[in-house]
């Protein structure tokens, strides 16, 4: 357990300090307090196009800098041959693979962290220069503590991206890895109509794949609450909790499968 | 003795082509012994099988089959890593660490705790010449600094056997002067070090015994004392002011004559000719002797030698 530990800490180390997902906070808070400008100009809608678009920002640079990092987590490191010196010393390959995931988790804890401070900053500086009236036509407050559900589903979203990215990095490319995880971050967000395909083109062979396909490819829809939260509608914990256990077992279950290709690897 | 390093029929294949894979053998067979204490040198062409042999030692690769241990453990074992220390050939770390934290991390890693660490750091980068630097993060430093780094982390953990890879590269004279003087002190703390190179004459001046690959095949080892030809190939005599009616007499008894730059002449003698005589002759004639040295067999030699013999094996003249 120690030996990840010190991966996890080298690896938050050297991932706050890459400037490229520094960069991407810096744009995502930008974006936000820009929001609030572009709410300006639609009358009525300003509040929910504050939280929609903070939320939105929140998920996309998220999603960036999981992928930018996590992709480098194991094949930048294969490509650059610095895992020579790292696997010299007393850590296994499954260490190696466990701590890199929980370094990258907690970078990726960290600029959410910012983003989501960033986030409330805005929409506290709303509630307060707010006139009553526009205060009363609000269907839920501005500051609204319920947008942290979604939050808290966007990160395990966020660190589900990251276990695919570390997964398909583990045996490819930066840049295929790159295209393979959005592509699958896509997939999973549609992945729901896979289920019932049968409906869309009734070939039973497709259909088929179509279900097979459900059952492998992650189901991100669960994940995305924004619209309710925006709109104050409750999120029911339960959600949440089996939202969360359902991200827990797919990155075990990747992560599994990382560390059973990553030893057998061989690195020429 | 025991032995430090064994391997037994280590062999490794990779697969080749695009459309049809097909095996190629890096490493053939390798079959060898390095006692506890010794400083032994891994040489061979471009291409022979050697970064194989040390990545196979390292766990980096797995073997096709055979065997070896380190220190009479099997590869991979903790306990075995943890003493210890590997040099990969153009070595690359984190960008964003510093030299410091680099080696703190991967001392953390070897089990060290506390203030043993700093201890340990401050101790191996001074050892490299970089205690100045100790703060820079990696990405600002030159190729030498990082492969002094590579040896830093090497040798952080007081290691008993340390593997060396091409441990001089991208070093310029001061910093080979620098690996040179630690593999001296290593041996001299009954450290066994293992180390490639390219670099013959270090090798020459380093090791006890030396290794020859060949296209993956071991094609020589032993003591430099006893794969060296000791019996002397003749003699280099510099002379000064050698005038131009002794170069006929001298066309028999000389291999060669070259003109030196700085006006001196050099007659390259075989071994039957006694230099003394000839020295003589010439001082009656009014040269003047600058040096005189024997020409014996280097490890330049024997490498080439071995090399040659290997591809022409390969190509079926023997």
């Amino acid at each position: 357990m120690r030996a990840i530990v010190l991966v996890a800490r080298a690896v938050f180390k050297e991932s706050v300090r890459d400037r490229v997902p520094y960069s991407m906070v810096v744009f995502a808070v930008l974006l936000m307090a820009a929001s609030y400008l572009i709410s300006q100009l639609t009358a009525g809608q300003d509040l929910k196009i504050l939280k929609d678009l903070g939320l939105a920002a929140l998920s996309i640079f998220g999603l960036l800098i999981s992928v930018f990092i996590g992709i480098g987590l194991v094949s930048k490191e294969v490509e650059k041959r610095s895992i020579y010196s790292v696997l010299s010393k007393p850590v296994t390959r499954a260490q190696l693979v466990l701590g890199k995931y929980l370094g990258l988790v907690a970078t990726l804890a960290a600029n959410l962290a910012v983003m989501t401070v960033a986030y409330y900053a805005v929409l506290v500086y709303v509630q307060i220069t707010a006139s009553e009236a526009a205060r009363g036509a609000w269907m839920a407050p501005a500051a609204d503590p319920r947008l942290l559900a979604a939050i808290v589903l966007i990160f395990g979203e966020l660190m589900l991206v990251t276990a695919v990215a570390l997964f398909f990095s583990t045996f490819s490319s930066p840049l295929l890895s790159a295209l393979l995880t959005l592509g699958l971050w896509v997939a999973g967000h549609f992945n729901s109509d896979l289920r019932h395909f049968e409906t869309v083109l009734d070939v039973q062979p497709v259909a088929w794949v179509a279900r097979v396909l459900y059952y492998l490819l992650p189901n991100l829809a669960p994940f995305d609450v924004k619209a309710e939260v925006v709109y104050g509608i409750p999120v029911a914990m339960s959600h949440v909790a089996y939202t969360l256990v359902y991200a827990a077992l797919y990155i075990s279950a990747l992560l599994a499968a990382a560390i059973a290709i990553f030893r057998q690897r061989d690195f020429k | 003795m025991a032995a430090a390093i064994e391997t037994e029929e280590l062999t490794k294949d990779f697969l080749v082509g695009f459309w049809r894979k097909r095996p190629y053998r890096a490493l053939d067979g390798l079959s060898i012994q390095v006692q506890a204490g010794e400083v032994f040198g891994f040489l061979g062409p471009n291409g022979a099988g050697k970064s194989t042999a040390l990545k196979l030692l390292m766990q980096l690769l797995y073997p096709t089959r055979g065997m070896a241990t380190i220190l009479g453990r099997p590869l991979g074992d903790p306990s075995m890593k943890r003493r210890i220390g590997f040099l990969p050939e153009n070595p690359y770390f984190y960008d964003y660490l510093t030299a410091e934290e680099l080696l703190a991390y991967f001392a953390r890693l070897f089990g060290h705790t506390g203030a043993d660490v700093a201890a340990r750091v401050a101790r191996a980068l001074d050892e490299v010449g970089l205690a100045g630097e100790r703060r820079m993060r990696l990405r600002q430093f030159s190729k030498g600094m990082v492969q002094r780094v590579g040896l830093a982390q090497a040798l952080l953990n007081d290691p008993e056997v340390v593997f060396l890879d091409e441990p001089m590269s991208g070093l310029d004279p001061l910093g080979r002067k620098r690996v040179r003087d630690i593999i001296v002190g290593l041996r001299k703390r009954g450290c066994t070090v293992f180390f490639s190179s390219h670099i013959l004459s270090d090798a020459e001046a380093l090791c006890d015994r030396v290794a020859v690959l060949v296209q993956g095949r071991l094609v020589g080892i032993g003591r430099i004392s006893e794969i060296l030809n000791v019996d002397l190939k003749g003699w280099e005599l510099v002379v000064a002011s050698l005038p131009p009616t002794a170069t006929p007499a001298l066309a028999g008894r000389t291999r060669r004559i070259t003109q030196l730059s700085d006006g001196h002449t050099l007659l390259e003698l075989p071994s039957d000719v006694a230099p003394e005589a000839l020295m003589q002759e010439l001082a009656g004639q009014g040269a003047r002797t600058i040096s005189l040295n024997p020409i014996r067999e280097t490890l330049e030699d024997y490498f080439v030698e071995s090399v040659a013999a290997a591809a022409l094996r390969k190509t079926g003249g023997i």
